[in-house]
């Protein structure tokens, strides 16, 4: 059945199984592989993708679900906020194994769409559904603060 | 795993880079290159052997022969080599060495990441491999200048002679130096001249872990490439019985169903296809000899025996006479579950096995043993075989198996595939797949003389070995006690002037192995809270009695008293706050925490972790403090959620909704001291991790009353 996707601005008009969870799509048909498989059941948060503006995670939503609904991927480039969230994580080196950063990111990016000022809270409450087995949840925190700081300061 | 000796010499070489530049690398002196060549060369322009690649752009390339699992290996190597180099930071970058005796860990003989021995290991030949580079380099010069090379100096990738004001560029040089012989002995650096080495440089992989191109092996696309998941036998050591395929060869995609013994392998096109066909099967199970197993049954058979003595491990003084006489005895038992590692990314590799050749890609711990495996399996001269080692999504010893699982699983996929496939395990794969850190029960007694002294300090431990039948038995096990079950503990430093260690190595049919921090994930957390409770029955304090059992160990006594300072020991807290002290040296680093905890709106609430380390002299001190970040959320998690029970002889576990994973909002606040030490450099991925529990749990004794002596805390403990 083909399906048509706008991925980071681009749309693509794909052949696959409807039932397909985004993430493969994602990851398989469009090589977009920054997304991450971590649990396959919406628990860890390692496929977190922005769904027409709203974080989901991708390996639960099927393909069907997203036809005419604009993906965005840590692949984007012009993003205002994963951009100065991807020069924050960079700044004070967030990764480790690094594979759950890319929805660590793209979570963050919607709490700063959303909040200028994020609380301690708001974070904890925006970041609760990735986990980061290396737990580099302090630095995780700091990068946040410092992306909507740099965003306010227009830089 | 101990830290080894550095035992074996390298010699440096020379030579030329195809496509122009300089090589230097090294060979073992007795050529012990058997079941390498050059047909393991990936892709690029580097010998087999090189660890440091200048091209004539002058861009410096490091090879990296460490598995990059988040520890920060190809950032610290590269600083090491730099260093010595003068090279221009922004110049320098690295790649993942290809499998090669001459990547061989030193102590251990193969090419390996773990034991926290990476910078331990590689301080030497990365320093001995940056300075001989150099000194070609500025030969070089010196030639083409007709000036002595002792009147140039190097800097930022420059050869300068300032007599002259002339100075020439690395990769100008860097052609010229390849056709030059290696002065027999290039002296290294003063470390009072280093430029690099202590500098909180920033990590070299970060830019691709945040703009998703980072490549982890699940990432690899082949062109062709088929997916296969394996629904697993649901009881360790059992088999398919019978199998019915029809319903999932009907799914679309869908292209083979095949019995690897470890499971059923459903080859597709597609991950969703292959999950599809993976649901769609109709399975009986040979279920074998574990299916009547349990948690409950294995830890009621640990307690009968830990009533027993077993081997001695280690034995000082009369053990037994000083806690006959002791006027006060404590006696009690402790128990840890079975640790699944759970890395983010779950275990998968992937195979283009062709009619003479294999090229395999996978994020391992254990290049040496995975590609034997490997080779083996496909039946392959090991020749005709290339491993590629990716970035890891977290490793912990999960992917360091003497058994090569998941890879051998994914050749014998490829075998029947005939086409270039990737193996995925799903969470519920890696969950209930095996390979933990084993389930341990200790019984440790203490004997008290009147004044409350230690007289007597007596610790039984019972749990599986990983390592008895493995190629690492000879140098791990030594009259039948394996060393990783006892670490910690017989290699106790405190001063205890009768001293007992024994160990009941069990046989039990779950496959266990290294899990981050290895046999100190249980012992420091026995003898860590067990001298708590000495503490509290001989009215001293914690420090004051770890102080004394610790005299004489100025690293040990270093890191406690940093600790307890910055934490503030002593300090009157907030009303309803409470601290727990805990110190344990691993892998030749010393650690010490203090945790800071609360009991917010009846439930626990871990405020602050105070953590002083001192693992010699520190190349990166900022990949120190994410390590240590990084082991108060790791051993947290283990603290306060991790456990993997069997009942029926099946895993129960399966994912993260119940094999928890501390989250953000549970993160305290971490500050780490680290110690100024000019001590060989030693490990920092492994040895944070041992003092979080016990700390952790000797603060809830201090404001509770309560001694919790088993893992993880149960649901009550947590509420006040």
């Amino acid at each position: 059945m083909a399906i048509e996707l706008n991925v980071n601005g681009e749309k693509r008009t794909l052949d696959v199984d409807p039932s397909t969870p985004l993430l493969w799509v994602l990851r398989e048909t469009l090589e977009l592989t920054g997304t991450k498989f971590g649990c396959g059941a919406a628990q860890c948060g390692a496929c977190t993708v922005h769904l027409d503006g709203h974080a989901v995670r991708s390996c639960v939503v099927p393909v069907s679900a997203v036809a005419g609904k604009k993906v965005t991927t840590i692949e984007v480039s012009g993003n205002r906020e994963v951009s100065a969230l991807q020069k924050a994580w960079t700044a004070i080196d967030v990764p480790q194994c690094g594979y759950c950063q890319p929805g660590q990111i793209m979570s963050a990016a919607v709490l700063l769409a959303e909040t200028t000022t994020p609380s301690d809270s708001d974070i904890d409450a925006c970041m609760s559904g990735n986990v980061c087995r290396c737990a580099t949840y302090v630095r995780i925190r700091s990068a946040i603060h410092d992306a909507a700081a740099s965003l306010k300061g227009g830089k | 795993m101990g830290a080894p000796s550095i035992g074996r010499r390298r010699f440096l070489q020379v030579s030329a880079a195809l496509g122009g530049g300089l090589l230097i690398g090294f060979v073992w002196p007795e050529s012990a290159r058997a079941g390498a060549s050059t047909a393991l060369l990936p892709e690029g322009d580097f010998a087999p052997n090189a660890f440091v690649r200048i091209a004539t752009d002058g861009r410096v390339t490091v090879i990296i022969n460490k598995s990059e699992m988040g520890q920060g290996p190809t950032t610290s190597l590269c600083m090491l080599l730099a260093d010595e180099l003068d090279a221009d930071w922004p110049k320098v970058g690295f790649e993942f060495a290809p499998v090669d005796p001459v990547y061989a860990h030193p102590g251990f003989g193969i090419q390996m990441t773990g034991g926290s021995t990476s910078t331990f290991a590689m301080s030497i030949p990365m320093r001995q491999a940056g300075a001989a580079a150099r000194a070609l380099l500025v030969q070089a010069a010196a030639n083409a200048w007709h000036v002595e090379a002792s009147a140039c100096r190097t800097e930022k990738s420059f050869v300068i002679h300032d007599a002259s004001g002339r100075r020439s560029a690395y990769g100008d040089l860097a052609d010229a130096a390849a056709r030059l012989t290696l002065p027999a002995d290039v002296p290294l650096k003063d470390p009072k001249d280093f430029r690099l080495i202590g500098k909180p440089l920033k990590r070299l992989d970060t830019p691709d872990k945040v703009n998703g191109t980072a490549v982890f092996a699940i990432d690899v696309h082949l062109p062709g490439m088929l997916t296969a998941l394996v629904a697993h036998v649901p009881v360790f050591g059992g088999k398919a019985k019978r199998i019915d395929s029809a319903a999932a060869l009907a799914i679309p995609g869908v292209k083979q169903v095949v019995d690897v013994g470890s499971g059923v392998a459903v080859i597709a096109s597609s991950f969703w296809a292959a999950k599809k066909g993976r649901d769609a099967l109709k399975l009986e199970w040979d279920l074998g000899p574990n299916a009547g197993m349990s948690s409950a049954g294995l830890r009621a058979q640990y307690k009968k025996l830990a009533e027993g003595p077993g081997m001695v491990a280690r034995e000082d003084g009369d053990p037994k006479g000083a806690m006959n006489s002791a006027a006060q005895v404590l006696d009690v038992e402790y128990e840890l579950p079975y640790l699944a590692h759970a890395p983010m990314e779950p275990l998968n590799c992937v195979v283009d096995l062709r009619a003479d050749s294999m090229e395999i890609w996978a994020g391992t711990q254990f290049q040496t043993v995975d590609h034997a495996a490997a080779s083996a399996t496909a039946g392959l001269d090991p020749q005709k075989v290339k491993l590629h080692t990716t970035f890891l999504g977290g490793g912990f010893g999960r992917r360091a198996n003497p058994a090569s699982d998941y890879i051998v699983e994914a050749v014998k996929i490829a075998m029947a595939a005939k086409a270039p496939v990737k193996l995925v395990w799903t969470r519920d794969d890696d969950m209930r797949g095996g390979y933990y850190r084993p389930m341990w029960h200790s019984r440790i007694r203490a004997g008290l003389d009147a004044s409350g002294a230690i007289a007597s300090w007596m610790h039984t431990i019972v749990g599986q070995s990983f390592i008895v039948g493995t190629p690492f038995e000879p140098f791990i096990i030594k009259d039948g006690i394996d060393g990783t079950s006892v670490e910690g503990s017989a290699d106790t430093d405190y001063a205890f002037p009768n001293l007992q260690v024994d160990l009941h190595t069990t046989t039990v049919g779950v496959p266990t192995l290294w899990w981050r921090s290895v046999g100190h994930s249980h012992t420091a957390f026995v003898i860590e809270s067990f001298l708590d409770e000495v503490a509290h029955a001989s009215k001293t304090d914690p420090l004051e009695l770890r102080r004394k059992l610790l005299a004489g160990k100025p690293r040990n006594l270093g890191v406690l008293e940093l600790a307890a300072e910055k934490a503030g020991w002593g300090t009157p807290l907030q009303h309803g706050h409470a601290r727990g002290i805990a110190v344990h040296h691993s892998f030749e680093s010393y650690v010490a925490a203090v945790a800071e905890i609360s009991f917010e709106g009846g439930r626990l609430r871990v405020h602050k972790y105070t953590v002083a380390v001192d693992c010699g002299r520190v190349v990166n001190p900022d990949t120190v403090q994410a390590q240590l970040q990084g082991a108060v959320g790791f051993g947290l998690t283990a603290t306060l959620y991790s456990a993997i029970t069997l009942e029926a002889g099946r895993v129960v576990q399966s994912n993260f909704h119940d094999y928890k994973m501390l989250r953000v909002q549970e993160m305290p606040q971490v500050e780490v001291h680290i110690m100024p030490s000019e001590e060989p450099s030693t490990g920092i991925g492994e040895p944070g991790v041992p003092v979080m529990a016990p700390a952790l749990c000797n603060a809830i004794f201090a404001l509770t009353g309560k001694r919790l002596r088993n893992l993880p805390l149960r649901e009550e403990d947590l509420r006040s």
